[in-house]
């Protein structure tokens, strides 16, 4: 059985690449009108008039709506993670009726026949508004007089975590490092903005999204809207990316029902990619307040982390819950007796913010790795070595966290010894010496990032104990057809995972059937009428298990009709490549035999159903573990500021691999996006609330340009948690690369004095720092 | 309203269109040809790169008159009797895409670079597709594709 683990190249692609796609805005149904909405220029204002009577009359136009026609029906959208219980979770009205909150909150909207004359139409529409003051820095929005984005003001809720004695711990602590942490707000971009077509028969609702979460999102709009759950059919067809952004529940896929219901017509709407940067959530917008105490040779003895947390102006699906993901990893790899996490989580006039590629995780990652970078400066010792000091040995797993978490496996030594040696460590250590020593303008940096994450959410009794609102379980069902062919349906929903080719790979080993013969089916609640969808780095390792849990009940199956056929005892039947036998002889039944004789069903022993498939639904016992060790060297020009990567290693350890070019792609891509955090990437508020970097132009998204090649290699510690020994891979490279390369730039400039940068580390800020 | 003839992927099309109606919009809402996606209003991302009379152009930024009278390739017209062009046929076999929104675009734009360049290195293919934006793949599979289809065109076409 070989499919497992080989390169396989993607079923995927043979659409993508010739164009014959299903993205949401390519689908066009009989009858079928645009959606504009017309969004608030205001970060914070009441709405005293919304007139869209001159709106109503123009040519193609065939409805014209304000907040107020929707207030009866459109709900509030849903946060389903309340995480403490005096959480305040705000009404979040789909379109603002009386207020909005942030610029980019939908006021009205425009239903007509073509796109152009949608958009034409809301340049008709007349709104006033009477002003209030904005709230855009977290601190002063706490403060007491500080004007309220929402009546019970301010703060959201706090959360707290705590082990052992910190205060004791930073108690005369021999060392005592201490510093705050912007984790600046970023814009998720997927390069397919969001799009939402929906229709009616009159009863029955069908929704095209380009989301990550169909099975989510249906039952969240049947909460939202009335519409009966069995009434609604969501449909994510090809989605075109989405770390994180598309893990939502928007105001656009409320409007869109709504909107078929009131004018009978199928509706579509895209948001243009100015609109997205506005309105699709953000993602991290922290500051991290971060004490760490250690013992003179560099063993850490405690940690305090103090966060505030940007949600925006609502709480969004899991917008509160992303920083208490954070609270698990704050800690990193490494041992410590003390630990104490807390979260306040606080309202702005700004987009809500809510999951972005990795979820709290990289947050806590870079605090922890940009500090323990602190200690080895502190300490003068190698930044390798004081991390060695302090992590959890090959044998000592599994391993239980001051935060809680039991790592089951990791090889945290063998990680960096290859990382080490690919990246020529030493050699590079004594190029920047040499220098150091010449004066040279244009400095060499190192930096080490030795990350874990907690993936393949999750338990469900972890995530109700922390008060979410579903399951971590997945589901997979897989059926044999007439001719020996597999279908399989999956409950997890990919935007370029590449399930379809890795869940082949896993059921062509699994069933010994060919890879060709397998097709994966997902991403529509009428044919995959139960899942969790994809975020969390949880795809494969609980819905790629979970079709191996139902291949398995499918062997058993055939087992007895095998065995019925053969005419022999169960027990006497051994599967093997593809064919039961008889044990000890040749007689034997292909599994594709079978199937021919289960649909004829002439001669099936008594009790067996006339069917050869079976669902499974998995729910994990643990979290996986995956973790690695990246290296960065950066060249920063001290006279310009300018930072040019010139190498980057990441040896990173998912467990087992299905598709090593699959696992590959997802670190390169990885990287990239916490490198553009690091160095390019920021949205920004100005004073009264507008967002300045609204288009591509202005929000820098990494090219082709500006990075390197990246050297990749793994480790291989399979996961105990689960029987294909994965561990998940989709957001490791985002985790570990923004604190590797950042320690790198600050590594260039600490002879000179530095020992921050905040990021996006732009030339201007790096030459600020060393003016 | 303006009438213009245009041919797309070898298929001649009439149409009377609105002035400001963009090249993308006819492509994609009128002519039904989606594999040209839209990625963002700035001309930034490329994804709706398609060749205008063999040169590549970002058909948001091009307005359907401008393009009267011109022949427009896209990534619909590029796979002959079933057999994928070199480019999209390396872009599979380097794994250059994973969500494959970008892939139309980028796809076309390296067989624009290659009139150019048609050896290039690692460093004229990264600047070469700098107005070309993936979110997903961190372009190092993406150059491998390009140099790939590169010396697979060099041989079919010497």
């Amino acid at each position: 059985m070989t499919e497992v683990g080989t390169a396989r190249r993607r079923k995927e692609d043979a659409r993508l690449l010739t164009g014959r796609t299903q993205w949401t805005d390519n689908m066009q149904l009989p009858g079928m009108a645009y959606v504009a909405f017309l969004r608030s220029p205001m970060a914070h204002a009441r709405i005293t008039r919304v007139d869209v009577s001159a709106a109503r009359g123009l040519p193609g136009v065939i409805a014209a709506y304000a907040g107020a026609d929707f207030a009866e029906e459109q709900g509030s959208l849903p946060c389903a993670w309340p995480v403490s219980e005096d959480i305040v979770i705000p009404d979040h009205p789909p379109m603002a009726v009386s207020e909005v909150r942030y610029v980019g909150e939908a006021v009205a909207c425009v239903v007509a026949t073509d796109r152009y004359k949608a958009a034409d139409a809301l340049d008709a529409i007349e709104v006033d508004y009477e002003p209030l003051p904005p709230v855009l820095d977290m601190n002063d929005a706490l403060t007491e007089g500080s004007p309220k984005v929402h009546e019970a003001g301010n703060q959201a809720f706090t959360w707290r975590l705590t082990q052992g004695d910190v205060d004791a711990a930073l108690r005369d602590a021999p060392v005592l490092i201490d510093r705050t942490y912007i984790q600046q707000r970023l814009i998720p971009t997927a390069m397919e903005p969001r799009a939402v077509m929906a229709t009616s028969d009159g009863e029955s609702f069908t929704l095209w999204s380009a989301t990550q979460i169909p099975h989510v999102l249906r039952l969240m709009l049947a909460l939202t809207t009335g519409i009966p759950e069995h009434k609604l059919r969501v449909i994510a067809p090809d989605v075109g990316g989405g770390f994180g952004s598309k893990l939502q529940v928007t105001a656009e896929e409320v409007l869109c029902l709504l909107l078929t219901r009131k004018t009978g017509r199928p509706v579509k709407w895209t948001e243009s990619r100015s609109e997205g940067n506005l309105t699709v959530h953000h993602g991290r917008d922290q500051i991290q307040h971060v004490t760490l105490a250690a013992e003179a040779d560099g063993r850490i003895r405690g940690l305090r982390v103090e966060l505030l947390a940007d949600m925006g102006a609502y709480l969004m699906l899991v917008t509160p819950g992303v920083p208490i993901l954070g609270a698990f990893m704050f800690n990193g790899i490494y041992k410590m007796d003390a630990y104490d996490f807390n979260c306040t989580g606080v309202f702005t006039t700004k987009m809500p913010t809510d999951a972005y590629r990795g979820a709290g995780r990289p947050e806590a990652t870079y605090a922890i790795e940009r500090v323990m970078d602190e200690l080895a400066a502190e300490l003068n010792l190698d930044p390798i070595e004081v991390r060695r000091r302090n992590w959890i040995r090959h044998e000592e797993f599994p391993y239980t966290t001051v935060a809680g978490l039991t790592y089951d496996s990791g090889n945290y030594e063998a990680a960096t010894d290859k990382a080490l040696s690919l990246f020529g460590y030493d050699k590079l250590r004594a190029e920047q010496g040499d220098r150091r020593d010449r004066g040279d303008p244009v400095q060499l940096g190192i930096g080490v990032s030795t990350y874990t994450e907690m993936c393949g959410l999750a338990p469900s009794r972890v995530l109700g104990s922390l008060s979410y609102g579903a399951g971590g379980w997945e589901h997979g069902s897989v059926r044999m057809l007439p001719t020996g062919k597999v279908e399989v349906v999956t409950g997890s929903s990919p935007h370029g995972q590449g399930h379809e080719t890795a869940w082949s790979q896993i059921v062509a080993d699994a069933l010994g059937v060919p890879f060709d013969d397998v097709s994966v089916i997902h991403g529509d609640t009428a044919i995959s009428h139960k899942g969790m969808d994809t975020y969390g780095s949880r795809s494969l390792v609980v819905g790629g298990v979970a079709v191996l849990a139902a291949c398995e009940k499918v062997k058993e199956k055939a087992r007895k009709i095998a065995a019925h056929v053969l005419e022999c005892a169960p027990d006497d039947v051994e599967f093997s490549e593809g064919t039961f036998r008889v044990r000890g002889t040749d007689s034997g039944k292909t599994i594709q035999e079978l199937s021919l004789a289960t649909f004829a069903a002439h001669d099936l022993p008594d009790g067996v159903e006339a069917r050869l498939d079976a669902d499974a639904t998995v729910d994990p016992d643990n979290f996986s573990f995956p973790h690695g060790t990246h290296l960065c060297a950066v060249e920063v020009d001290t006279e310009t500021g300018m930072t040019k990567i010139r190498s980057y290693v990441a040896v990173d350890d998912v467990g087992k691999v299905v598709n090593p070019l699959i696992v590959e792609g997802q670190v390169h891509g990885g990287i990239a996006q916490g490198v553009g955090q690091a160095l390019y990437e920021e949205a920004v508020y100005d004073a009264e609330g507008n967002l300045l970097t609204s288009t591509m132009a202005d929000y820098l998204v990494p090219s082709a340009a500006d990075l390197p090649a990246f050297v990749t290699d793994r480790t291989e510690t399979p996961a105990t948690s689960n029987p294909l020994g994965v561990k998940g891979v989709g957001e490791a490279g985002t985790i570990a690369s923004t604190p590797a390369v950042v320690n790198a730039i600050v590594d260039a400039l600490r002879p000179r004095g530095v020992h921050d940068v905040q990021m996006p580390c732009t030339p201007e800020r790096i030459w600020r720092a060393l003016s | 309203m303006p009438r213009i003839a245009i041919t797309v992927d070898g298929i001649a099309y009439e149409e009377e269109v609105e002035p400001r109606l963009l090249l993308v919009h006819l492509l994609r809402d009128r002519l039904g040809k989606t594999g040209t996606p839209i990625g963002c209003d700035t001309s930034n991302c490329g994804a709706c790169t398609v060749l205008l009379d063999g040169k590549s152009v970002k058909s948001c930024s091009v307005l359907a008159v401008q393009a009267d009278g011109s022949a427009i390739t896209t990534i619909e017209g590029l796979a002959a009797n079933g057999t994928l062009h070199p480019m999209q046929r390396a872009f599979h076999e380097e794994h250059a895409l994973q969500c494959g929104y970008c892939t139309p675009g980028m796809v076309m734009a390296a067989i624009d670079m290659l009139r150019d360049d048609p050896e290039p290195s690692e460093e004229s293919i990264r600047h070469g597709l700098e107005g070309n934006l993936c979110r997903c793949t961190g372009y190092c599979n993406i150059v491998r594709a390009v140099r790939r289809g590169a010396q697979d065109m060099a041989v079919k076409t010497p």
